[in-house]
């Protein structure tokens, strides 16, 4: 080995090489340039979210309506509670994964195992809590109306309270069916029909009169406008085709189509990280358990992973700001 | 490596224990302030933005800093690293969101008051 080194005459200078001026190891240094990345398309989303908010200043939707489910509280109107919750829960597995971190730098395998472990736990509360939101919002509450124009009209009673479609619909006679594979030679799969027709919504709308249209405009006070009872029956009989209950990638009962989609897309990207983290620490949790870092003498790889966890923590803290809070 | 041999690590346990009650109260704020809406937060605006989102999004920096100096340790990392790290995140950031909500807000102005018809 020795002979094969070629000597400069500037070992032990500034450009001798083997200096480290960030003075960090290549790995964590790899890491941290990731995670700038990883940031950098975070934003890019985010910024997006915020484009098409301003394009949408007027007519955005309230998070508090749309996010106010808690386990267990049917019917309660509980806005932000659980999403709290959440950022609670992913905080706190940040504090245990720098916890297990700091025990590393004492080389103390016990703490680190218990530590890792009940990141491990946080996590995966999290992203069960995740699926539990995007459940809620994919099945929707109230169902709404949609326009000629790819608006959304939603349904409230004289005190402006929201009304499920369901509450005041009227039962018509069945007038369509969902084609299957079967009626057709051709035909591969009807789309799932809505539980209501628009004609139904129509009729039980005519016969109840207290329930008045709530289109997705603001008004001065900043809250959604609602139309008189003519001016509904107006609009609903013009403009109404379709009605659409919960939420997919093309239309929603909350507001634009774009709102489902970014919230999708963001908490999406956003559960996957937390997810693959969930994974990747149960593989340093076992090597800990194994006694990998004991042998080599060093935990810097919890330290790495510890990176990525807080990573995830850090994002979520703007997702939350922006989707839920402004 | 070296940098868990060189130098001793003094437990930092009581900092890791002061950041997550600074985070949670913090937190708590937020929600708080979300869900009561202080009507002087919401109508006074300032650079045309409500006083209330101002606050939340100064709080979420603020937390932001501390996950980033306390949890990721940024605050040990050699000068170097920490600005390859932060400016280039926060530089790009800014003007990311500076072009893209600018021409949000033009697009708006365009379907408010110019003859495009996008709702028939």
């Amino acid at each position: 080995m020795e002979a094969t080194v070629i000597r400069t005459g500037t070992e032990g200078k500034t450009w001798g090489g083997g200096n480290d001026p960030l003075r960090a190891s290549y790995g964590k240094m790899m890491m941290w340039f990731f995670i700038v990345s990883d940031a950098l398309t975070f934003s890019g989303f985010l910024a997006a979210y915020g484009f098409s908010r301003f394009k949408f200043i007027d007519s955005w939707p309230i998070a508090d309506e749309v996010f106010n489910h808690f386990p267990f509280l049917h019917g309660v109107d509980a806005p932000m509670y659980y999403v709290a919750f959440m950022t609670f829960i992913l905080i706190f597995s940040s504090v245990t994964m720098v916890l297990a971190v700091d025990a590393g730098h004492h080389m103390k395998k016990g703490k680190v195992t218990l530590y890792m472990f009940l990141t491990i736990i946080g996590g995966a509360i999290f992203v069960g809590s995740q699926a539990w939101e995007w459940k809620n919002f994919i099945q929707g509450e109230y169902g709404a109306v949609t326009t000629n124009g790819g608006n959304i009209l939603q349904f409230v009673d004289g005190e402006g309270e929201r009304v499920a479609i369901a509450d005041f619909v009227a039962d018509l006679p069945v007038t369509r069916v969902a084609n299957q594979r079967n009626t057709g030679i051709w035909f591969s799969d009807n789309e799932t029909l809505p539980e209501y027709t628009i004609e139904e919504v129509k009729a039980g709308f005519a016969a109840n009169d207290n329930v008045l249209i709530r289109t997705k405009m603001f008004d001065e006070n900043g809250e959604k406008t609602i139309l008189s009872r003519e001016e509904s029956i107006e609009k609903l009989n013009t403009e109404a085709i379709g009605v659409v209950q919960g939420a997919n990638l093309t239309e929603n009962e909350y507001g634009p189509p774009l709102f489902a989609d970014f919230f999708f897309f963001i908490t999406g990207f956003h559960g996957f990280h937390v997810f693959s983290g969930v994974i990747i620490n149960i593989i340093i949790f076992f090597n800990v358990i194994l006694g990998t870092y004991e042998r080599r003498g060093s935990y810097e790889m919890v330290e790495k992973v510890g990176l990525y966890w807080h990573f995830v923590d850090l994002v979520w803290v703007f997702v939350f700001t922006f989707f839920y809070l402004v | 490596m070296a940098h868990s041999t060189t130098h001793k690590h003094e437990s930092n346990t009581k900092r890791i224990w002061f950041v997550f009650a600074l985070l949670s109260v913090v937190t708590a704020v937020e929600v708080f302030l979300g869900i009561v809406k202080p009507d002087f937060l919401v109508d006074t605006t300032f650079l045309a933005m409500k006083l209330l989102n101002w606050i939340f999004i100064i709080l979420t920096l603020y937390k932001a800093y501390y996950i980033a100096w306390a949890f990721m340790h940024l605050e040990g990392e050699s000068t170097g690293l920490r600005r390859a790290v932060v400016w280039t995140a926060l530089f790009l950031i800014c003007y990311l969101m500076f072009i893209l909500l600018t021409e949000g807000d033009y697009i708006f102005d365009v379907y408010k008051n110019n003859h495009v018809a996008w709702d028939f």
